[in-house]
């Protein structure tokens, strides 16, 4: 047992890590079918979001709660950009909107080598942070806590949205047959333009978590992207539930082989499972039965 | 009866999604030389029996053609055994010519290796197909802009270069005009002569027309089976069709025909 | 006058052979030659993309992995030539003078082995990822990420294997080419003639897939893959053969860029060299013969002369290509060519129908 809990513990919080980057693409690539590879740098501006904050508010104990609203509302305005400027004209080439986005991807990262020093930013964690609670004798850090608990909020906050809000409802109805709902009176361009803010705003507050575990430069959020899309493509489009399994499951998998190989076999191994994974549980589980090949 | 080895025969075939029963216990059979019809309402379960035939959707009970069991292999290995379809919205491949998708559909005996070679002349059979079909005219345009009769016969031509030996047409006259219709109808008489064809419809006068004999499907089960004239008897069949029992005259006569 | 039209490609190749082959030797100096050459090699991978991208309709989004299978085949054998018989590669005596080989490289001091290595290299892997991956239906974006995530994986894999690949440093100092001492003027244009003429047979060689039966399935499958199955073939199988060939023309290009090139690290193989080949097929024309090859040269180019001259400036550029051929060109430079051809035969020939349908098409 004192062998099998750290990695348990570090690799949930590693898991709750991916489930907040993974969040926001569940939401625009499965609710959407828009595949955003600029994803990655919004999680880069919501850590930049932090690193900011905390230049004008020296205190990192009132910085950090603060800069997570801001990073979602910085990393929102940016995606309701990204929808704006490109992506509402390919909503019927899904495929090209994830090579658009690549070029979106490497702007966004010059832009940032620019702007900010390029070996990084420090973000200082709060002191509310520092220190460790004991669990069964393992004295877990508190900052791997907080992710834990940042990404339940954001889940729970998510699928109430989705599920009770009237807003959640018309989400649904387009994403299930778009013209539909336009003729039934849904304003689709709307919902489509606050859908992708809502899912790029949940990369920014994933991005002031990351400030806190990781480094912030320009680079991190090439470091997030596969992984995040590695967990929405084995949690299933669109499921919610999905992805909080998927992310916890290869969190936890990724630390136990970190732990029993190398870091870096344990991608590859993680990447294997996935496609093993997917053999049993391929998409068509969830593609929607219509009549004729179209 | 005794039954031909070229027939299709499907008993006690039943298809569920989740804890709907599409299609329910269907039995019915097919021979070369007919016309066989499959008509019904929205939602009768036509179109889902010939999904499961084919291998599109998983069936429960047998569909026999001849002496091979066709449920529970997959698609492409039942349209080697012998047994082809269409689809209600035609589905020819628009960028490539007639001549290439006919072409395409030949390929199914050729080896790997002719395979990486450029075409050169046209097969007989495609030859064929072109003539039965009357497509002759439009070989070298894209299938793309084909009418949508035009590419409905297309379809038909595929199945007849693939030689296949059942044809399952999905709703082969929906949006024709009538003299397509007519046309449509006489060319499946032709083909029937050594084939089975088994025609989903919609349209009564086309059935009226072309059919041998029927099967009418009701809410996923077989309500009534035999020639057009008992069909049109069969009061139960009024009465799916109209609601009420007691006009003959009414779903079943020209110019009725249901409205998807 | 069809007859002529048919050959045109083939002209079209014959052209661009001397070109490469005659012209350029006698024109470009040493070394603009040696740039050449690895433009011919990133050409190579990019020809592969166009079929499996651009026909088969699957976005290879890693295919840095087999450009890497082979560039690292091909590096271990001339590092271990390099070395000598029996001897250690310099960078392993580094860490360890007395460690043993590992026991992976030992069978690439073999020349016919190494050659046999970097085409089967890439068919196992490709094989066993395509027979995975298409027999269960994954496609479109799914396929795309795995790709890209496999990248990922290899690349991190050899940064952190410092002792066994060379790490982040890559394999570099070859002095011999199978036997050739690679200093000298005639045998650097004798690497690059090698790696101008693969590159023009395998253009042959997707020419004559694209007119060939398995070509026209190939465009079938992309467009209708379901359709196709009901032609009694099984998709997955067409997809896959696409797939390894893509995969054994990247090995090929991989394996020719190191004696040119001197070098190859992980970064030549990881997640962003495998968009920039993608980016050169996006520019040039993914489903068109030459606008693979042409749009990765032209990237090759820019990412060697402003990529080092004006680097800032050269990333905004490679990702205003992506968006705005994305956005307004899809099918890349090369569908200009054909409008224009179009726009010409319409004028002159016939009235060309108008239909909506024909729009369609065209799409």
């Amino acid at each position: 047992m004192d062998e099998l809990l750290p990695p348990l513990l570090n690799g949930t919080a590693l898991g709750a890590l991916l489930l907040l980057a993974a969040l926001g693409l569940t939401l625009t690539f499965g609710q959407m079918g828009v595949i955003n590879m600029a994803h990655g740098e919004f999680i880069m501006a919501g850590a930049f979001v932090a690193y900011v904050t905390q230049q004008v508010i020296p205190s990192s104990d009132l910085s950090i709660p603060l800069a997570l609203p801001l990073a979602f509302v910085v990393a929102g305005f940016l995606g309701l950009l990204l929808e704006v400027t490109i992506i509402q004209w390919m909503y019927r080439r899904p495929l090209d909107t994830l090579l658009a986005t690549v070029g979106v991807a490497l702007i966004l990262q010059q832009a940032a080598l620019q702007i900010f020093p390029a070996q990084g930013v420090p973000v200082e964690k709060p002191s509310w942070l520092d220190g460790q609670i004991d669990v069964l004798g393992y004295e877990w850090p508190l900052r791997q806590v907080f992710t834990i608990v940042l990404a339940a909020a954001c889940v729970a906050a998510l699928a109430a949205w989705l599920k009770y809000s009237s807003f959640g409802r018309r989400i649904r109805a387009t994403v299930q047959n778009r013209d539909l709902a336009e003729t039934s009176g849904v304003a689709t361009r709307s919902v489509d333009r606050i859908t992708f803010f809502v899912g790029s705003g949940l990369a920014g507050v994933a991005g002031v978590a990351a400030s806190l575990i990781g480094g912030t430069n320009s680079q991190m959020g090439v470091q997030y992207i596969i992984p995040a899309f590695l967990v929405v493509v084995a949690g299933g489009i669109g499921q919610i539930a999905g992805t909080v399994i998927a992310a916890l499951a290869v969190g936890i998998a990724m630390t136990f082989f970190a732990y029993w190989t190398s870091g870096s076999l344990a991608q590859v191994l993680a990447f294997v499972l996935v496609v093993i994974f997917l053999q049993i549980r391929p998409q068509g589980l969830f593609t929607v039965r219509t009549r004729g090949l179209a | 009866m005794s039954v031909p080895d070229a027939s299709l025969v499907v008993s006690d075939l039943h298809v569920q999604f989740g804890a709907f029963v599409a299609v329910h216990d269907v039995s019915f059979d097919a021979h070369p030389g007919e016309v066989r019809f499959l008509i019904g309402p929205n939602g009768a379960g036509k179109t889902t029996c010939i999904d499961a035939i084919t291998g599109l959707s998983k069936g429960t009970g047998t569909a026999r053609f001849g002496d091979k069991e066709l449920l529970g292999s997959p698609a492409q290995k039942i349209v080697r055994l012998g047994v082809g379809r269409t689809f209600q919205t035609a589905s020819v491949f628009a960028q490539l010519s007639v001549l290439q998708n006919l072409d395409i559909a030949a390929g199914l005996r050729r080896s790997p290796v002719s395979l990486l070679r450029a075409r050169r002349g046209v097969d007989a059979s495609v030859e064929r197909a072109l003539e039965e079909t009357g497509l002759g005219t439009v070989r070298d345009l894209p299938a793309g802009m084909l009418s949508h009769g035009q590419k409905q016969w297309l379809e038909i031509g595929m199945l007849l270069v693939q030689d296949a030996k059942v044809l399952l047409l999905d709703e082969p006259v929906a949006g024709m005009s009538q003299d397509e219709r007519t046309a449509t109808g006489e060319l499946l008489g032709r083909v029937a002569a050594n084939r089975v064809v088994v025609v989903v419809e919609h349209d009564m006068d086309f059935m009226r027309s072309f059919a041998t004999r029927v099967t009418v499907l009701h809410q996923g089960r077989v309500l009534s089976e035999g020639s057009v004239a008992e069909i049109q008897a069969d009061p139960r069949v009024q009465e799916v069709y109209l609601g009420t029992a007691g006009a003959l005259s009414g779903a079943l006569a020209p110019g009725a025909e249901e409205v998807d | 006058m069809t007859k002529f039209t048919t050959r045109l490609p083939l002209i079209g190749i014959g052209v661009f052979a001397v070109l490469l082959l005659v012209v350029a030797p006698a024109v470009l100096s040493e070394h603009w030659i040696s740039n050449l050459g690895k433009y011919c090699c990133l050409a190579i991978a990019a020809v592969g993309i166009g079929l499996a991208w651009g026909r088969g309709g699957m976005l290879v989004m890693g295919q840095g992995v087999f450009f890497g299978l082979g560039a690292y085949a091909m590096a271990m054998h001339l590092t271990l030539e390099t070395a000598g018989p029996g001897a250690l590669p310099g960078f392993m005596i580094l860490y360890d003078p007395l460690a043993p080989l590992p026991a992976f490289w030992e069978p690439f001091r073999s020349e016919v082995f190494t050659l046999v290595a970097i085409v089967l290299l890439p068919v196992i892997v490709s094989a066993i990822l395509g027979y995975a991956l298409f027999k269960r239906r994954v496609k479109g974006a799914y396929f795309a990420i795995l790709t890209q995530a496999l990248a990922v994986a290899l690349a991190v894999l050899i940064s952190s294997t410092i002792r066994e690949t060379g790490g982040d440093t890559g394999l570099s100092n070859f002095k011999y080419f199978f036997g050739y001492v690679l200093n000298d003027e005639a045998n650097k244009l004798m690497v690059y003639l090698i790696a101008a003429a693969l590159l023009v047979v395998c253009l042959l060689a997707v020419w004559q897939f694209n007119r060939s039966r398995f070509g026209e399935l190939l465009v079938a499958t992309r467009d209708a893959e379901e359709r196709v199955r009901f032609l009694g073939y099984d998709p997955a199988n067409i997809k896959l053969f696409a797939f390894v060939v893509a995969a054994v023309m990247a090995s090929i290009g991989g394996a020719m860029f190191v004696p040119i090139v001197g070098i190859i690290t992980p970064q030549e193989i990881g997640a962003s060299a495998s968009i920039l080949m993608i980016a050169g097929v996006a520019l040039g024309g993914r489903a068109s013969l030459f606008g693979p090859a042409l749009g990765a040269m032209a990237i090759g180019w820019g990412q060697s002369s402003l990529g080092s001259s004006w680097p800032e400036g050269w990333i905004y550029i490679l990702g205003l290509i992506f968006i705005f051929v994305i956005l307004f060109l899809p099918m890349g430079l090369s569908s200009l060519f054909d409008r224009a051809k179009g726009l010409i035969r319409r004028s002159s020939d016939e009235p060309g129908p108008a239909t909506p349908e024909l729009r369609e098409v065209v799409k």
